[in-house]
Order: structure tokens, then C-alpha cells, then sequence
């Protein structure tokens, strides 16, 4: 895998040159339409109104604050998202009869969006953070379930055979050898579920009304302050970036062995 | 070494190590029934080396699978030093083909090696001097710390062997370990899978599709015929308890015995 680094490294930097051109002529544009009186000035306020909003922000308390809400709620929705799907992923993989009896209920619930589950959420625990948790780990938990199941499904037979030779107990199987091979599959779930958890934070804050981001969004829109809206909205996609930008940390770092096994095979 | 000491004090009884007794086995999927065996009885003492060689598709995995209590015989009986056996015991160990796939690649060799001990509830000093002893019985006390997939194929298979040692086992099973490396290799481990029976005594069970390696490695070659699957011969190989990869081969006998074996699997194809 050494040799390849190279090449791809200069691929990668020269990609993000571009990136980072094409970038700026899309700040450029949104600057100048609202100008130009292409946009509605009214709704579309030039760049430059919305990086000083942005500025103000950052000396803000209540903006830091709702950034840390809005933190928080994803955080730990994702975590209880993921241990949850976790140990039912490995339990339901490891018992086939389990699994054949819970299918079909899976597939009836995955599907339902998330955000219908909100006047449930408002009934049960009103304008609380517990309202936007329960959204949270409804939508990240099918995500990561369905990925580990994928990865149960993937462990090999020589594997299973050879630990049941040696001894490995229904425990140790599923912490020695199911729940390694699930591991790739359980990142990329932890991936994809991070982002969606987001997505349901702020809609959560947005429509419920729970203190965090999407809130001041909310806020802002009622006070017409469309700079300080907008600059609150980049805040959220800032954060979302972020989000994926730590995922594939985590990502690269659990799974060393797995990169260089397929590299090398 | 002292690895096999438990056994030392033992009372020899008269109970073979490894009795396979009327075998039969019957795959029942879904609409189609293959008899992969149909009566297989053989046995082994302790501390002999058995080769089975058959065709290919004469159900020589599905013996040893059978053997290892991974897969239920449709009848029959497996017993253990006089014991029936109804699942994976701590008393055997086994060596898979696909060594690449046997090994856990997320542990280093070390940790592939001690997980069974692990799981047998040795103390951490035991399984240090059994991962230690058994990785220098297969000459790979330096590689203790690489992951499997940095080794090549024939390391690969030694760290799978070293595993099986290092669980003493009173019968150690293999299924064509060494069908998937090159020649050169394959004669290495055959010398090493010799030296570890000389040195620790234990029983094994080697099957093979591989005539010559059977006559080189066994002191004796069970053959069995092909599907439907019986025991054709036993065959004693008296070739001496040392061999040697040049002489051995060289021996005249050598190729009678090969020239038998070879005779007994053509009949065994043509009668299909
Ligand atoms: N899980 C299974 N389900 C159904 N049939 C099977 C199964 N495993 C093996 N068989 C059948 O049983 C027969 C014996 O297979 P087996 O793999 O034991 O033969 P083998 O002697 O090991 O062959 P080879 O030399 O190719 O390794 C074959 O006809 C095979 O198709
Ligand atoms: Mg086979």
C-alpha cells in the first residue's frame, strides 16, 4: 500500500485546490446577486452581511450555548443509538430463530421517518431535550442496526468452525469473532447514523422548539434577522461537515487491520 | 517438552484414543439428500499418525468435521478415549485448510494463539509458556507480534499449527492443510508436522486428497472409497519411524506403497 500513497496524495491536493476555487466563486456569486438584484435582496442578504453576523456570533454566549445543546443532543442520542443497535444487531445475528421471527417487524419500522414520530415525542415529554433524543435514536438506530446485521451476516464459517473447536463459547464467539467482523459494518453505520442524527437535532430544535441550534434558527426567522438566520444555518452545515470529518477519523483509526487486509489482498 | 505431561501418569486403558464407529452421514437439504458417508469404522491408538485419503468429494471434511463434533453424524458413534463425543472437545484440536480464514485477523499471532487457552481458563504465566513453546516448535517465535495477514501462506499455517499445540489436544485433526501451498513449503510443514508428532507424541488424524503425502507422512493410510463413502484398506506403512524427504521417497518401498494406494483410489474411481 506504500507505493499508491503518492500518487494519491497529490490527487487529493490538487482536488482540494479545486474544491476550495470553486468554493470561493460560490461566495463570490451569493455576493453578488443579492447586489446585482438578481435575488430578492430581501430574503437573500449578500455574503458579507452574513459573515459579519457570523463574527457577532462567535462572541456570543447564547450562540455557543445553543451550540452545545444542539451537541449534546446529538451525542448522546447517537451513543444510545449505537450501543443499543449494538447488542440487539449481535444478539438477533447470533440467534438465527430470533432473527427469523423479528424480519418482518424490522422492515415495518425501519421505513417510518423519524419525524412523524414528533407530535408522539411532544405528547410524551414536551418542548425537552427527551423529545429530540427520542427522534435521535429512532432514526440513527436503524441505520446502525441494519449495518450490523449486514456485518453478522458476513462473518466466515472457518471462522465460527474454528472457534467452536477451540472452545469459544456463544459469549466469546460473538466478542471474538462476530462482533470483529461486524466492526467495518458498525463504523459505516456509526457514519451514517452521526449525520442523520444531526439532520433530526436541529429539525427537532426547529419544530419542538428544544433550546440548541435549530432554535435560534427558528428565532431568527420570527425576527426577520435574516443574516443572523443565515449565519446559523452555515453553523449547522459547518457542524454537519465536522461530524463527518470525525466519523472518518474513527473510522480510519478502528480499522487499521481491516484497511491493510484489503490492501493487501 | 513437556506439554503432554498430564497424560504421562495416565493408566493406559485398553480403549483405542479414537474410535470412528459405523459413520454415516447424510446431508438433508432442502429437497436433495446426498450420502456423503456410508459406513466408516476405524480407529487410532494414542500417539499414531493416520492419513485418510479418499477422492475428491469422498466426504473426507465431512469425516473430520464429524470427528471434531462440528457436524452431527446421521449415525454412528465418535468416541474419544472411550469416551462418545457430542460437540467440539477440549481433547481435540484442528487445522483447517484455509488458514487464511482460520486465523482471526484482528489479533496478532500471539493473541490468535492464547485465545483458546483464554477460553480454557489458564493462568496468564501458563499461556505465556504454552504460546511461547509452541511458537518456537513451528519456528515462529519472532513473528508473536505480526497480525496473520503479514505473513505469508506457510507462516500463516505454522501460527494455525502452533495454535493447535499449544491447546494439547490428545488428537490433533487435519483437513489438507497443505493443499494451498507451494511445493516447496509443503514439504517444510510435512517435516514440521513429523517432528511435532516425534517430539510431543500426540495423535493425528491427517487427511489428505495427496497419495504421496499420505505414504510420507502416515504410519498408517486409511483409504476410503468414493461416494458413496466406505473404507476400502488400512494400510500399515512401514517405512521407519524417521524419514526424510530425499531418502524417504528414494526408498523403493516408498513406491510400492504409493503404487498400492494408487491402485486401491483408481479402482474406487472406476466403480462409480
Ligand atoms: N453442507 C453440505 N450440505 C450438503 N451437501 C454437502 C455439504 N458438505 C458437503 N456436501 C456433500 O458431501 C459430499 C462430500 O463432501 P466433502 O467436502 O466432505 O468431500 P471431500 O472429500 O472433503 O472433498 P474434497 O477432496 O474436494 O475436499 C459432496 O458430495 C458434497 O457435495
Ligand atoms: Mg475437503
Amino acid at each position: 500500500m506504500a507505493p499508491t500513497k503518492t500518487p494519491l496524495k497529490t490527487v487529493t491536493r490538487s482536488a482540494k485546490f479545486r474544491g476550495l476555487v470553486g468554493f470561493l466563486a460560490f461566495l463570490a456569486v451569493w455576493e453578488i446577486l443579492p447586489v446585482a438584484g438578481v435575488l430578492p435582496a430581501r430574503y437573500f442578504p449578500p455574503f458579507h452581511e452574513v459573515l459579519a453576523a457570523m463574527a457577532l456570533n462567535l462572541a456570543s454566549p447564547i450562540f455557543w450555548q445553543s451550540v452545545l445543546y444542539t451537541t449534546e443532543a446529538w451525542f448522546l442520542g447517537l451513543t444510545i443509538a449505537f450501543v443499543a443497535a449494538a447488542l440487539v444487531g449481535l444478539i438477533l445475528g447470533s440467534i438465527p430463530i430470533l432473527w427469523r421471527y423479528t424480519e418482518s417487524t424490522i422492515e415495518f419500522l425501519r421505513p417510518i421517518p423519524s419525524v412523524a414520530l414528533i407530535p408522539l415525542a411532544v405528547l410524551m415529554f414536551g418542548i425537552d431535550v427527551k423529545s429530540a433524543l427520542l427522534l435521535i435514536v429512532y432514526a440513527a438506530f436503524w441505520q446502525i442496526l441494519i449495518q450490523i446485521l449486514y456485518g453478522v451476516k458476513d462473518v466466515d464459517p472457518v471462522a465460527l468452525d474454528t472457534a467452536r473447536v477451540y472452545g469459544l463459547g456463544r459469549w466469546s464467539r460473538i466478542r471474538y469473532v462476530s462482533w470483529p467482523t461486524a466492526l467495518p459494518y458498525a463504523i459505516t453505520g456509526f457514519r451514517l447514523g452521526a449525520s442523520v442524527a444531526l439532520v433530526l437535532a436541529v429539525t427537532a430544535e426547529l419544530v419542538i422548539g428544544n433550546p440548541g441550534i435549530g432554535h435560534q434558527v427558528a428565532l431568527a426567522q420570527s425576527a426577520m434577522a435574516l443574516p443572523e438566520m443565515y449565519s446559523l444555518v452555515i453553523t449547522a452545515g459547518i457542524m454537519g461537515v465536522l461530524v463527518n470529518i470525525l466519523a472518518r477519523f474513527i473510522e480510519r483509526k478502528a480499522l487499521g487491520w481491516h484497511q491493510s487486509t484489503r490492501s493487501g489482498a | 517438552m513437556t506439554m503432554n505431561d498430564p497424560r504421562a501418569g495416565e493408566a493406559r486403558s485398553r480403549d483405542p484414543m479414537l474410535a470412528i464407529r459405523q459413520l454415516r452421514k447424510v446431508y438433508d437439504g432442502s429437497g436433495r439428500t446426498v450420502e456423503a458417508i456410508r459406513d466408516v469404522t476405524f480407529s487410532l491408538d494414542e500417539g499414531e499418525l493416520v492419513c485418510i485419503v479418499g477422492p475428491s468429494g469422498a466426504g473426507k471434511t465431512t469425516l473430520l468435521r464429524c470427528i471434531a463434533g462440528l457436524l452431527e453424524p446421521t449415525s454412528g458413534e465418535v468416541m474419544l478415549a472411550g469416551k462418545p463425543i457430542a460437540g467440539p472437545s477440549p481433547g481435540m484440536a484442528v487445522v483447517f485448510q484455509e488458514y487464511g480464514r482460520s486465523l482471526f485477523p484482528w489479533m496478532r499471532v500471539r493473541q490468535n494463539v492464547e485465545l483458546p487457552l483464554k477460553e480454557k481458563g489458564k493462568s496468564p504465566e501458563e499461556r505465556r509458556r504454552l504460546v511461547d513453546e509452541s511458537l518456537e516448535a513451528v519456528g515462529l517465535r519472532d513473528a508473536r507480534e505480526a497480525y496473520p495477514w503479514q505473513l505469508s501462506g506457510g507462516m500463516q499455517q505454522r501460527v494455525a499449527i502452533a495454535r493447535a499445540i499449544a491447546y494439547e489436544p490428545k488428537v490433533l485433526l487435519m483437513d489438507e492443510p497443505f493443499a494451498s501451498v507451494d511445493a516447496q513449503t509443503r514439504a517444510e510443514l510435512e517435516d514440521l508436522v513429523r517432528a511435532i508428532w516425534v517430539r510431543l507424541g500426540v495423535t493425528i488424524v491427517f487427511v489428505t486428497h495427496d497419495i504421496d503425502e499420505s505414504v510420507y507422512l502416515g504410519e498408517r493410510v486409511v483409504v476410503l472409497s468414493a461416494s458413496p463413502t466406505t473404507v476400502m484398506q488400512d494400510v500399515p506403512i512401514d517405512l521407519g519411524s524417521v524419514r526424510s524427504q530425499l531418502e524417504t521417497r528414494a526408498d523403493p518401498r516408498f513406491g510400492q506403497l504409493r503404487g498400492q494406494i494408487y491402485a486401491l483410489i483408481k479402482d474406487a474411481k472406476h466403480q462409480v
